[in-house]
């Protein structure tokens, strides 16, 4: 039976998301415009048996979060631009330890505390290279509040999956906003878990690799015992200075995302079979830029909308198989340096015609805005 | 009263601390009853009183795909700031439905100013302003049915909370 439709806010349903995935601990900070997300945790945690920690700033939120994930729960922690700065070290960390975890960042207009309450979509290189050393991490970005919720469901799913963290980055606009929502029943969606290892606990090793990219990973607290090091480590998890060993590890923290690239980008595309004109849009933006490709076919101009809904890995084969068809393609987004329209313009070459349409003082890109660059 | 229509866009504009976004998610929860497609949306400064803050709701039958209002039918304005905002879109045929205690009295067509706050403050409380405007423009506008919203008062509060609502909603209705 169908629940009750609600209008429920992004935020919340991220929130919601996570306890349908499982997550069962929230260490976090509370900042605008991601605070209803602690707020919400705080209410529902206790209730199903899980963890609700506020704790005294975002450093110490990301530890709680890689050290709740190694004892096996699944967690997770929610902050915008100035808090994911703060983050970027221990996140290191958890790619480096191959945690499973999520963290949400409600974009928000900066530089530095910028304006606090005002949309940006000027996190996106820092989700990819906000931290140092060479490595990948995977981000997705919801436009609806039912992307909210089902992408959460899925970014745990990956981080589990993959023994990665998961950023998911929604904008202020999709953040705050409210839609009608109803959470899917239990099993509606499919909710994955880790690889438990299945040798004995004097066998294991906590990054031996399996086929598919991915080492089990045990439980702190169970008979396993292991070690987790930020610094460079061989598959007994202990250090190793050895040459070989780090080439192999920084080849296969990206091999076990590039292995199943075609699984973790997800894309929708919104009449682009014929599309003159493509929109390649993220977010909030995504919306305008439907607005604005309906807009533009009344006028007679055959325009679609490609929505990133991965951000990272970026969705290079899609971008380069729709823009091909295309004579223009046009990046709608909310920050001043074209983030997105970079990687664009770095699939498609220097020969393309890529217009830009750019925010960047905290006010929404409008169908309008985007109608402007396509007539 | 209008015939009901397909699509509404609202705008309710005022000062922060005037409950302008909860009313919008009022608004719009009243119309989730009636089986509509709601977007919500707000926009407000870092301070929790003062400065411009609104919220937008769009109803809809169908799916509703750019999130922010663009051709408002009815904006309720309860300060200056906000009325001087949108005063000029009374001319191209928005009503509008301001605050006459803290806004200039206009005149014009489509511009209908009622005393909310002092009526809200004369009541027993001012916090009670935005669901009496709420309670005049529906009387005037069908955006959603006054029993509906009522429906989502009696849901979000209790006691006299929920009498001081309610009776404000009744006596924002019988301003038309």
């Amino acid at each position: 039976m169908a629940k009750e439709a609600r209008l429920v806010q992004g935020n919340q349903a991220m929130a919601e998301g996570a306890i349908y995935a499982g997550a069962r601990f929230y260490a976090g900070y509370p900042i605008t415009p991601s605070s209803e997300i602690a707020e919400e945790c705080s209410k529902v945690m206790l209730k199903v048996g899980g963890v609700y920690m506020q704790m005294e700033d975002e450093i110490a939120s990301i530890a709680a979060v890689i050290g709740a994930s190694l004892t096996g729960a699944k967690a997770f922690t929610a902050t915008s631009g100035p808090g994911f700065s703060l983050m970027q070290e221990n996140l290191g960390l958890a790619v480096m330890g191959e945690v499973p975890c999520v963290v949400i960042d409600v974009q928000r207009c900066g530089p530095s505390t910028g304006l606090a309450t005002k949309p940006a979509q000027s996190d996106i290189m820092q989700l990819r290279w906000g931290r140092h050393g060479d490595q990948i991490v995977i981000a997705l970005c919801p436009a609806t509040v039912n992307e909210c919720f089902a992408l959460t469901v899925t970014a745990f799913n990956f981080a589990e999956k993959f023994r990665v963290p998961v950023i998911l980055a929604p904008d202020e606009i999709v953040g705050h906003m409210r839609e009608n929502f109803s959470v899917p029943e239990p099993g509606e969606i499919a909710v994955i878990d880790r690889k438990k290892p299945s040798v004995s606990a004097d066998r294991y090793l906590p990054f031996a690799a399996d086929a598919d990219g991915v080492a089990p990973l045990a439980a702190y607290g169970s008979d396993y015992v292991f070690h987790v090091s930020s610094s460079m480590h061989g598959r007994d998890g202990y250090s190793n200075n050895d040459p070989a060993n780090a080439a192999w590890r920084v080849a296969q923290l990206h091999r076990k995302i590039e292995m199943h690239q075609d699984e973790i980008v997800l894309t929708k595309s919104f009449a682009v079979e014929d599309a003159d004109v493509l929109l390649i849009a993220y977010g909030a933006t995504t919306r305008a830029g439907r607005a604005a490709a309906m807009e533009a076919r009344k006028q007679g101009i055959k325009a679609g909308v490609l929505q990133l809904v991965t951000l990272w890995p970026f969705a290079d084969k899609e971008v380069a198989a729709l823009a091909k068809k295309a004579k223009t393609v046009v990046v709608p987004e909310m920050n001043y340096s074209g983030q997105v329209a970079g990687e664009v313009r770095r699939v498609l070459g220097s020969g393309a015609e890529i217009r830009r349409v750019n925010s960047y003082n905290g006010e929404i890109i409008s169908p309008q805005d985007i109608l402007k660059a396509i007539v | 009263m209008n015939e009901k229509k397909e699509r509404y866009e609202v705008i309710l504009a005022g000062s922060g601390g005037q409950g302008l976004v909860l009313a919008g998610i009022m608004l719009g929860e009243a119309a989730v009853r009636e089986g509509r497609n709601v977007v919500q949306t707000q926009s407000y400064g870092i301070a929790s009183r003062g400065g411009l803050s609104l919220a937008e709701v769009i109803i809809d039958r169908e799916e509703i795909i750019y999130q922010q209002v663009q051709q408002p039918d009815v904006i309720l304005a309860l300060t200056e700031e906000a009325l001087e905002k949108y005063a000029a879109l009374a001319d191209e045929g928005v009503r509008i439905f301001y605050d006459t205690t803290l806004a200039k009295p206009r005149t014009g067509a489509n511009l209908t100013g009622h005393p909310f706050t002092k009526i809200a403050s004369d009541l027993g409380n001012v916090a009670a302003v935005n669901i009496l405007a709420l309670g005049t423009m529906l009387a005037a506008i069908p955006v959603v049915k006054t029993e509906s919203l009522a429906g989502v008062i009696r849901k979000r509060f209790k006691g006299t909370a929920l009498e001081m609502n309610l009776k404000a909603l009744s006596t924002g209705e019988e301003l038309v």
